[in-house]
């Protein structure tokens, strides 16, 4: 313990913010709120956060980011233990839960699937704080070196990796990421003071509150499909689940996949742009190639648990990584995070760790005890997830609205927010039915402000010479980094639609 | 090309909507000053983006129209417009008639865009919704609304 703290004095001092009891009582509803919203088949994590944030507007800057963070990880955790007992995934990162966990249930084994996600996610949480404490300060003292170039490629990057690890088609991602840099520029241009977009309406002289669209695009929208798909057929397993704990034979085959899976979701948290999603799927191949037997996937394999549960909450930790020391949202959820760090009157960036030493190791602190109210939250509180689970998607929904409405009404008392987020509503719906994924739109639009304001910073620079981006070195990398990215990409495609050429021409 | 089954091709509808924002966005940033690259004006970043979603979008719509073609499927009408109007009604009674005028207004219209609607259900749920929301968000987090027009 001794040693620890001279490790990670830091992180000693943000334990001691962490655990006040104000804080504490924070982490703990954000958690417990996550969790529940969370378990609601077909509200992802960042419809849940938009449609708390509110809820956090009134509390100060600390206790505000605890709680976040907490709905953030209770709302992962939710989605995977419906994915598990209900197989309908709560967000795209417990998709592949799906597979084995609740094959699992059905084998009655929904006790011990349960049990080893939220025992891996609590692990990979735990080496996901301690890479943060250990790698966040040298990387914002790497950031506090970079100019206007460096920033504008790496958000370049970082956009473009959100778009290539998008579903569905890479060209459609690229144009949501414009259309997201596009909305962002509504509002009052800072260098000018001019009115862009605004269309003589008062109420968009402040550009558009990204909680508006991103509860139009993420929780109206979806609402919607909802219903067009019926309010979703739920193959719920009544049965009682009886033993918890995992035997020792699982635990065996297990422990191994967890620190797999740990670390591919650290490596894909941290990379901006990725994200929990692609760490879960990325974790689950590789225990399908790695197992003795690849056959028993799919039918109840404990490691197809095991596996992406730690991916996808070691990635969900480090996502804040980027966010925190580079100011640059690695996720749309993310993007949510530093929007409510901006609301709280914080400005993101490499600055905010020496600034705000308290919120910054407070926060990490918070995310470990988080962490740790998940396992003890979950487990014993199964049951009541399983209830929540039977309530009808008919008397959800409008729940759902109710606290969207309030939310979006709240932000500032203003009923054009709420036509907006309507408009944002029915657009979204379109993106769903035009197969447009919206995240990177969301996180597009976040970064949209600062991107233009770094582009304009680096021409000033410059003198109006475009190679500085290619000149400076660290710029150069990001944006080598960018084009490979983006001809990994292409390549299978183009070698795919050739070899369908060419079964044409033979056939 | 195929031309028959338009209607129901989401890369061209797509196409065509990345179109109509990119030309959209260049027309309205047309009286922007565009300055240089050395100093650029407020209108440089939104009219080269509009030309780049502009290109974006024909490139969708082309491979909508000689690619593989993606379906759209039928669109739910019913509870999007059902429940974009009980949004809007909730904003405009807000502004008027109070918090708990609004919020029946919302979850009776949003209850309504389902396919089954059980009017003893609706009045339950109506009831323990805005009894748990004013005493959550009234009381608790302590918004400053009127819970009718006259209180």
């Amino acid at each position: 313990m001794e040693e620890l703290i001279h490790l990670f004095p830091n992180l000693y001092h943000g334990f001691s913010v962490a655990l006040s009891l104000q804080n504490l009582m924070y982490c703990f509803i954000g958690v417990f709120l996550g969790t529940l919203i969370g378990v609601l088949p077909g509200i992802g994590p960042l419809a849940t956060i938009a449609m708390l944030l509110p809820i956090t507007f009134n509390l100060p800057a600390v206790p505000a980011l605890i709680m976040l963070s907490g709905i953030y990880y209770g709302c992962q955790y939710g989605g995977s233990t419906t994915a598990i007992l209900v197989k309908l995934p709560g967000e795209s990162a417990s998709v592949v839960t799906c597979i084995d966990g609740h094959e699992m249930a059905k084998q009655g084994r929904a006790g011990p699937a349960l049990a080893i996600a939220a025992i891996g996610s609590f692990i990979a949480g735990t080496v996901g704080t301690i890479l943060i404490a250990r790698f966040g300060p040298p990387l914002a003292e790497v950031a506090l070196q970079f100019g206007a170039a460096e920033y504008f490629s790496l958000m370049v990057m970082g956009l473009v990796a959100s778009a290539v690890l998008a579903y569905g088609s890479l060209v459609k991602a690229l144009a949501m990421i414009l259309l997201g840099l596009i909305l962002g520029i509504v509002g009052t241009d800072v260098n000018s003071g001019m009115a862009r977009f605004s269309f003589g309406i008062a109420g968009l002289t402040d550009g558009i509150s990204f909680t508006v669209i991103a509860m139009g695009l993420f929780g109206f929208a979806e609402i919607v499909s909802n219903l067009e798909q019926g309010g979703g057929a739920r193959d719920l397993l009544f049965q009682k689940i009886k033993h918890l704990y995992p035997t020792k034979n699982d635990l065996r085959l297990a422990w191994k996949p967890v620190v797999r899976g740990t670390a591919i979701g650290s490596f894909f948290g941290a990379l901006p742009g990725a994200g929990p999603t692609i760490a879960a799927f990325s974790a689950y191949a590789l225990e399908k190639k790695l197992a003795k037997d690849p056959s028993r996937f799919g039918k109840g394999a404990i490691e197809g648990v095991a596996g992406p549960e730690s991916a996808n909450n070691a990635a969900a930790q480090c996502a804040f990584i980027p966010t925190l020391t580079l100011g640059i949202p690695g996720s749309a959820t993310m993007a949510l995070m530093l929007g409510a760090l901006t609301i709280q009157g914080i400005a993101p960036g490499p600055q905010v760790m020496t600034q705000r030493p308290d919120l910054f190791w407070g926060l990490i602190a918070s995310m470990w005890i988080g962490n740790a109210m998940l396992v003890i939250l979950n487990l014993p509180l199964v049951g009541l997830w399983v209830k929540l689970l039977t309530v009808p998607y008919r008397l959800l929904f409008p729940a759902i609205m109710m606290f969207m409405a309030i939310g979006v009404y709240s932000l500032n008392n203003a009923s054009l927010d709420l036509y907006m987020m309507v408009l944002f509503g029915f657009l979204g719906y379109v993106f769903v039915k035009l197969k447009c994924e919206p995240a990177p739109l969301i996180l597009a639009f976040v970064l949209g402000p600062l991107m233009e304001e770094n582009l304009r910073r680096a021409l000033l620079i410059s003198r109006g010479d475009p190679t500085v981006f290619a000149t400076r070195p660290i710029s150069a990398g990001f944006l080598i980094a960018t084009a490979l990215l983006l001809c990994v990409m292409v390549i299978p495609a183009v070698v795919n639609k050739r070899k369908e050429v060419l079964a044409a021409d033979a056939a | 090309m195929k031309l028959g089954k338009l209607w129901d091709n989401a890369d061209f509808w797509a196409g065509v909507m990345f179109i109509t924002f990119g030309v959209a966005a260049v027309f309205f940033s047309r009286d922007y000053p565009m300055g240089s690259a050395m100093r650029m004006g407020p209108g440089y970043f939104p009219h080269y983006l509009g030309i780049l979603m502009t290109l974006f979008g024909v490139i969708i719509a082309a491979k909508g129209l000689f690619g593989e073609r993606e379906r759209i499927g039928k669109w739910a009408f019913r509870p999007l417009v059902v429940l974009g109007v009980g949004i809007i009604l909730f904003g405009f009674a807000m502004d008027s008639f109070g918090f708990i005028p609004s919020l029946l207004i919302l979850i009776v219209l949003s209850t309504l865009a389902g396919r089954e609607f059980k009017l003893p259900e609706v009045i339950l749920l109506t009831v323990v919704l805005v009894a748990g929301a004013v005493g959550v968000f009234i009381y608790g987090i302590g918004l400053p609304y009127q819970l009718f027009w006259w209180y």
